[in-house]
């Protein structure tokens, strides 16, 4: 029998999309059977109380969380955000329901021994459930009291081998792509890159010392399955600079219809026979590819490896050998001063273990963000207050035309007086021995 | 219920402590053909609707059942798909990006029986546990945040308007008939957890009324000095307020003509709420973003509907308007389309009529200098 009834959310136990109204009931039953008695450290009904408090909400139309207040574990600035409900009297077992984010293993690979044991802690101490994964990719446990997070941390640390994600204004938990795992497009080890990073940072991602938030995410390949370019203050994107390599037997394959294209993507529907001029060559953005009779040719050196001869074709092209990763800095979502997409800052960085070259970039940008940055502000818009070319000064990288989009359309050059013949230091008796007043 | 220590000492919290450990290594939880074959792939095929093939240099083989999510579940679910895992996969599994669990099987005689196990599960309302597809052109799942269910400034539920819609158009999920894939996310507030912003489709929870002003408590909980400077069109200044009891307190006042229901003052300070069940919130419609640099460069999405109600428990508003829009789309786009790719091709003035939407003042950007790049400078349109 229901602790509260709810009416509202039943009806979204209809229709055929997994009902997360159902799991969360799922969860209340067996925390009020508790067939396995386990000794639940924080209420027995706190599923039934979400169930309640959020048929609350969609009665009145509105949140019932208060803002989080400062919990979280001894020594780290984050990884915790404490959440409490404005109903206490008529929810208790939700009255205190931090969130507790836990560093997700690269690219979300499990074993079902290490995902059971998660299970059990989380059921023990908390509410039982989760978000796989939360935005920002971290493993999200939703719901706990005060006295537990340091329970948790404890077994996380010692039984389990895990350690907190990121929040507030430190560096937050990296994330990537499943990369070479199991991705022929991957032009890095995105999964290798990740896990490095988190592990070389730990202190920025535990320790608040930023202006605001910073994500690095990474992206194998420009298709960008991890959205590296829209979301991450520092995006990875991995890219090869070399030729696609072409099979030219399975181009021919896929000319006289053996193969479908895009993988199989588009069998759903009748698009017609496969048209190599008007599906691959006139949709090649850069027009840098043709066919000599049954040969497919590229020019490689106009390819923007925009990825979309690949895509289509995956037998017949793969991505070239020599790889490495472009670094964009500054995206993010539009609060407060509108989104900003990653600008280009280095076009092409080898990206091989141990990193160095890209650890080296990191902290330089990270000394000058923490010095320069002005409170809640992301490093993108510090890049927008200041420019892009102080940016590559902090970097100190070389100026490349591939940074911007087109030159600037204003003549208004902030010249160093070095680089002006003689200098800017005149004297007017000069000017005026040639130009009387 | 008795308290059960952990091993952890309040009296000596860095006793045995161990910190900044990081992640497990991903490399632990790989399945044996994916270890072996790292880095070492030739080529994947969609074999079927949420199936893929992945072959190897080796010759290997890998099979991928790719199910949906309601990204929100507890550990019954879990152990659920760690049940099917240890029957069909070995003990491993995997989640994508896009909150999708996939389950991979070494060879293609192990697909149809871990289809059918998979499909075989439902809840007991009747809903699939786990439904197969998310793959090509198709519809993946959305994309979401926590909504009413666990976060403070949520306009709208994000759980909710996330299972209408997918309710809606589930075939989409299941089959691939669309010109290309189809990126839809949905996030609860402007703030935009995920990446919305750059979506085919994107919902986002809103709010339509200013801030109340909690005087009697706004200088004991917040800094006023934050609270002005989290404006970003300065409609918030310090003032001296007189409470019904004659006490004179430091607060604030805020010229409501300025305010763009951003929130982020709220976010600063607790006592300026701005969530409004009584027509205020409501969810705007975002379309034609895009991430992948595939053909056309990465776009922001673009505002095409300024308001649709909060309508618990299905928002049937919202969801016939997702559905016109991905009609419309389906229809019009050409194969290898993405959304924005085609509307930008047919222009904006025609989407609008496509797609059956109305085109009102509230669209015609006018924040900052950007909203200029957004005006039409040219004389090619279309009537």
């Amino acid at each position: 029998m229901a602790k509260h009834k709810t009416p509202l959310l039943d009806e979204l136990e209809k229709g055929p999309w997994p009902s997360f109204v159902s799991d969360i009931k799922r969860e209340a039953e067996s925390r009020a059977k508790n067939e396995k008695g386990v000794e639940y450290q924080i209420p027995v009904d706190v599923c039934d109380d979400l169930l309640g408090v959020l048929e609350l909400s969609y009665t009145d139309g509105e949140t019932h969380w208060k803002h989080g207040g400062i919990v979280g574990v001894f020594g780290y600035g984050g990884g915790v955000i404490g959440r409490y409900c404005d109903q206490p009297e008529m929810f208790p077992g939700v009255a205190h329901f931090h969130t507790v984010r836990v560093n997700q293993p690269s690219g979300l690979y499990y074993s079902t021994e290490f995902l059971n044991k998660l299970c059990d802690l989380w059921e023990f101490r908390g509410s039982g459930m989760t978000n796989m994964h939360g935005s920002t990719g971290d493993i999200v446990w939703l719901g706990t009291t005060t006295p537990q997070l340091e329970e948790i941390f404890y077994e996380l640390t010692h039984n389990l081998d895990t350690d907190l994600g990121g929040s507030g204004s430190n560096l937050r938990t990296p994330a990537c792509c499943l990369g070479m795992s199991r991705c022929e497009y991957s032009c890095i080890d995105a999964q290798d890159l990740c896990n490095d990073l988190t592990h070389e940072f730990q202190d920025f991602l535990h320790r608040p010392a930023f202006p605001y938030k910073f994500k690095f995410k990474m992206d194998g390949c420009p298709n960008g399955c991890v959205a590296s370019i829209a979301r991450s203050d520092l995006s990875f994107i991995g890219l090869w600079k070399d030729n696609i390599r072409i099979n030219q037997e399975a181009v021919r394959a896929y000319i006289g219809g053996e193969i479908p294209p895009n993988g199989g993507a588009h069998a759903g529907r009748d698009w017609g026979k496969f048209n190599i001029q008007k599906e691959i060559i006139d949709l090649c953005p850069t027009k840098c590819m043709w066919m000599e009779g049954d040969t497919l040719k590229i020019n490689d050196k106009e390819c923007n490896h925009c990825m979309h001869c690949i895509n289509a074709m995956p037998r017949a092209l793969r991505i070239g050998e020599d790889t490495g990763c472009a670094l964009l800095l500054g995206a993010k979502a539009p609060i407060l001063d509108g989104a900003q997409m990653g600008t280009l800052v280095v076009p092409f960085i080898k990206c091989e273990s141990p990193y160095t070259e890209i650890k080296d970039l990191i902290e330089k940008l990270f000394e000058f963000w923490m010095e320069e940055g002005k409170n809640r502000e992301r490093v993108g818009e510090t890049m927008k207050r200041i420019g892009l070319y102080k940016i590559l000064q902090v970097l100190e990288v070389e100026v490349d035309a591939r940074v911007v989009q087109e030159p600037r359309t204003n003549p208004y050059i902030f010249w160093k007086e070095e680089e002006v013949t003689g200098g800017w230091d005149r004297k007017i008796e000069d000017y005026r021995s040639r130009h009387k007043m | 219920m008795a308290f059960i220590s952990s091993g952890y000492d309040p009296k000596q919290p860095m006793k045995d402590r161990i910190t900044d450990i990081g992640p497990k290594d991903y490399k632990e939880f790989l399945p044996p053909v994916i270890k072996k074959n790292y880095g070492k792939w030739l080529y994947h095929e969609i074999l079927e609707p949420g199936v893929l093939m992945h072959k190897a240099e080796s010759g290997d083989e890998v099979y991928t059942v790719r199910v949906g999510s309601p990204r929100l579940m507890g550990v019954q679910t879990i152990r659920e798909i760690c049940e099917i895992a240890d029957k069909h996969c070995g003990g491993h599994v995997r989640w994508t990006t896009r909150n999708n669990v996939e389950f991979m099987v070494d060879s293609k005689d192990k697909v149809a029986p871990l289809k059918e196990d998979l499909l075989s599960r439902k809840h007991t309302g009747g809903s699939f546990k786990f439904p197969i597809g998310g793959t090509g052109a198709g519809m993946t799942n959305i994309i979401h945040t926590q909504g009413w269910v666990h976060c403070h400034t949520a306009a709208s539920d994000a759980s909710g308007t996330v299972k209408a819609v997918m309710d809606d158009l589930f075939d989409e999920f299941t089959q691939m008939r669309l010109p290309a894939q189809l990126r839809v996310s949905m996030a609860c507030c402007v703030n935009m957890c995920g990446a919305v912003h750059c979506s085919d489709i994107g919902f986002v929870g809103y709010h339509r009324k200013p801030p109340i002003i909690d005087h009697k408590i706004l200088d004991q909980i917040c800094e006023v000095p934050l609270a002005v400077a989290a404006c970003p069109t300065a409609a918030i200044r310090p003032t001296k307020v007189d409470l019904p009891d004659g006490t004179k307190v430091n607060s604030v006042a805020i010229k409501n003509e300025r305010c763009m229901f951003c929130g982020n003052c709220y976010t600063m300070c607790p006592a300026l709420p701005l969530s409004d069940g009584q027509g205020g919130d409501g969810l705007i419609i975002m379309v034609g973003g895009k991430v992948s640099n595939r053909i056309s460069n990465p776009k922001f999405s673009k505002v095409v509907v300024d308001f649709v109600p909060n309508e618990p428990p299905r928002w049937p508003t919202l969801v016939k308007k997702v559905r016109q829009i991905v009609e419309a789309y389906s229809k019009g786009a050409h194969k290898y389309e993405r959304l924005g790719e085609w509307a930008e091709r047919i222009g904006w003035e025609r989407f609008f009529e496509v797609c059956d939407l109305e085109f009102t003042w509230h669209l015609i950007d006018d924040f900052r200098d950007p909203a200029y790049e957004t005006w039409r400078q040219t004389t090619n349109f279309k009537f």
